[in-house]
């Protein structure tokens, strides 16, 4: 489903993936581990298609298909989306209407038809309701006045929204406590799905406990280190990252 | 990265250059007067209006008036001086003798509003259901239909083209035209007056709430000529009425003046809500073309506890002047302005408003928004006046800025003048830039460059949209849209 192959990448001409290869078979979920300033962010940009990032070299498919040919509109469309670091606030857009506007513009984009307002009321309140979101929030702009925990579901609503082929989580724990956190993973294990591949990024092992990946990857300076399974973490956690760099690790 | 992922400038520079949609020309048989203003020019459109000694008096004075006067050169707008011989001051489609009914309407005429949206034909009503819009159609220098009248009527309420008014309700006219906005007031509204050509009456009587809202729409077809429309809104005691007015010209290559003048009356407990859908022709992408648009409005919250609105959506014009304003007479009075104005390109905007306190615990609310992208320089401009009279007068101003791109510009001129020590004034005013993120953000959801921008963009200007009376939300937000479209990615 997701093939990275030989993944160069950069921004403003510094290059950050230097080689970086990886599959991830359709229904998987896969967890990518990696010390600051590995390129864990930029492999989720690059992916996304946020303006800045070159890519040197290399491919990208989703499905077969050729991502780092689309922009990042169609790249939604073909079903990639990123839950942010750092989701944005957009004043003055409610959620509802932010979440109807993405919705129908990704419909038409898949040749499926735009929902009316009714359809689009009924299928946001029962996406909410799913994963324990209050109807208030869909009237509140988006992510404006959010605290860190609603930001990171409000993320996880959208993505159960757009219903997506592979999901990216950009360190989705950061700077969640531990009930937050276990909320949020919650609603992403709802979305595993067999037709779902996703890509969960992140510095600690700690995300980890509450969604169980099928394979871990260890990124370390633009490149995939080591692969293994769920137990790696466990043990990156316990020997640190360094000890991956020196390839003390056993 | 491939070729079709936008960078950050590249979005900056593409923004808002949207092909102009009511640019085309209605071809149609124009009576015009000949090019130049003199006392001759007064006189061949007070003749052609057949009107009244005392107004053609009036109009004289004014021009008069205007001789003596200077352009105001204040704004910061600049561009080169308007030679006021090289226009004409009279342009109205030939039509046959007859009452103007909406059978008799040209179709050619009928044709341009279809194309412009605007609905000339009404409706059949149905038991009980009543129309929700009433629109009076000025095309150039007269009207050529005003829909729904007689169901106004009916409760009483005139709603007409200022020619009528002028022939029908005299009192009326002579009572209230220039009442608010005097001839002498400034160096445009002494031109209006002297050669004003159509507009807009509205009287709506004591007590009642009008039942529908009503509409203008102008719309500028000949070439090489001036708009000078005047429109006139009463609402008498515990009144009520909300008003829209939408503006569209064809693209031409010469500058178009359009210079109106706007009276609102409110009496005791009366209200008018009064908004403005502008659209004028903006100039193309290097200021070649577009409407001056030098207009004085003006409301008088008279009467105790009276109550005028003006929200304005402003996307067109190549030059704005423009600052809606209310004197608060009555005691309790209360007047806002919301206004959204976006410019690109080449386009000049220096609007505002004046709050002017007079009576006791007087309110006013400002909320403006000014959005400026490509080379455009957007300024807000606004005056509070609080009155020695004024005792527990209040003022709430919120000015925000939102910039496009890095060759653009957004100023803020407040001014507040305090004679009472009892009035509470606040202003607060915020410039922020769209930013790469948000967009991206947007767009990582499915939203194309443009729609992501139209989104951010109508969420910015959020509290003032929410002004508009429904039937005109949409379409203005789909204005805002349009404005925004270019050819980003």
């Amino acid at each position: 489903m997701l093939e990275i192959r030989d993944l160069q990448a950069g921004i403003e001409g510094k290059e950050i993936l230097k080689g970086l290869s990886l599959s991830v078979p359709c229904g998987e979920v896969h967890a990518i581990m990696g010390p600051n300033g590995a390129g864990k962010s930029t492999l989720s940009y690059v992916l996304a298609g946020r303006p800045g990032y070159a890519v040197s070299q290399g491919s990208v498919t989703l499905d077969g298909k050729d991502l780092l040919a689309l922009s990042p509109e169609e790249r939604a469309a073909a079903g990639v989306f990123l839950a942010f670091q750092y989701p944005v606030e957009i004043a003055g857009v409610t959620n509802m209407n932010f979440l109807k506007t993405a919705l129908n513009a990704v419909r038409r984009a898949r040749g499926e038809g735009e929902l009316d307002a009714m359809q689009m009321l009924k299928l946001l309140r029962g996406k909410a309701k799913d994963i324990g979101m209050s109807e208030d929030m869909l009237k509140r702009a988006v992510n404006v006045g959010f605290s860190g925990g609603e930001k990171k579901r409000n993320e996880v609503l959208q993505m159960a929204v757009l219903e997506p082929r592979l999901c990216v989580l950009d360190e989705t724990d950061s700077g969640l406590d531990i009930d937050a956190l276990r909320v949020v993973a919650e609603g992403v294990n709802a979305l595993r799905s067999p037709d779902r591949s996703m890509l969960v990024i992140t510095h600690y092992q700690r995300l980890l406990d509450y969604i169980k990946p099928d394979r871990v990857h260890v990124l370390a300076a633009g490149r995939i280190e080591r692969s293994g399974g769920p137990e790696l973490a466990l043990e990156l956690e316990e020997k640190g990252y360094g000890e991956v760099k020196k390839g003390r690790l056993a | 990265m491939g070729a079709e992922v936008v960078s950050p400038s590249k979005i900056d520079e593409s923004l808002i250059s949207e092909p102009y949609k009511y640019g085309f020309v209605t071809d149609i048989e124009t009576e015009t007067a000949p090019k130049g203003l003199s006392e001759e020019t007064v006189r061949y459109i007070s003749a052609k209006k057949n009107e009244p000694e005392w107004l053609l008096q009036k109009r004289l004075e004014a021009y008069r008036a205007w001789l003596a006067m200077t352009p105001p050169d204040w704004a910061k707008v600049s561009f080169p001086p308007i030679d006021y011989q090289d226009a004409h001051y009279y342009a109205a489609p030939k039509k046959k003798e007859g009452p103007k009914s909406l059978d008799e309407v040209d179709p050619e005429l009928l044709k341009t509003y279809e194309k412009l949206g605007i609905p000339l034909r009404e409706q059949e009503i149905l038991a009980g259901v009543t129309p929700s819009v009433a629109v009076d159609a000025v095309f150039d220098s007269v009207s050529v239909a005003t829909t729904y009248k007689k169901v106004l009527q009916e409760k009483g309420v005139i709603f007409c083209s200022l020619s009528e008014a002028i022939h029908d309700h005299p009192d009326l006219v002579k009572k209230y035209l220039g009442s608010v906005v005097p001839a002498h007031d400034n160096f445009y509204a002494a031109l209006n007056a002297a050669v004003f050509t159509e507009g807009s009456f509205v009287y709506v009587p004591k007590g009642v709430r009008c039942p529908m809202e009503l509409s203008t729409y102008f719309r500028i077809n000949a070439a090489n000529t001036g708009q000078f429309e005047r429109t006139l809104i009463i609402a008498d005691d515990g009144a009520y009425v909300s008003y829209l007015e939408g503006c569209t010209a064809p693209k031409r290559d010469e500058h178009q003046l359009h210079a109106a003048v706007v009276e609102l009356v409110a009496h005791d407990r009366a209200e008018i809500k009064y908004a403005t859908v502008q659209n004028w022709y903006p100039g193309d992408e290097n200021g070649v073309g577009g409407i001056y648009n030098f207009v004085t409005k003006r409301g008088l919250c008279r009467g105790v506890a009276s109550k005028i609105s003006w929200t304005q959506v402003e996307t067109g014009s190549a030059i704005t002047w423009k600052y809606p304003s209310c004197v608060l007479q009555g005691d309790g009075s209360v007047g806002a302005f919301y206004s959204v104005a976006i410019t690109n390109n080449c386009q000049q905007a220096d609007t505002g408003t004046k709050m002017i306190h007079l009576g006791k615990n007087t309110r006013s609310t400002i909320i403006s928004k000014g959005i400026s992208a490509g080379r455009s320089q957007a300024t807000y401009r606004g005056l509070v006046k609080i009155a020695r009279t004024a005792h527990g007068a209040r003022n709430k101003t919120q000015c925000d800025s939102l910039l496009i791109g890095d060759q653009c510009g957004a100023h803020t001129f407040p001014t507040i003048e305090q004679r009472d020590p009892t009035a509470r004034v606040e202003h607060e005013a915020t410039t922020s830039k769209v930013s790469e993120e948000q967009l991206f953000y947007c767009q990582q959801r499915g939203l194309s460059a443009e729609d992501a921008m139209a989104l951010i963009v109508n969420g910015f200007c959020r509290e003032v949209m929410q002004e508009l009376p429904m039937e005109f939300a949409v379409e203005a937000q789909k204005l805002i849209g349009l404005s925004l479209e270019g050819s980003v990615g």
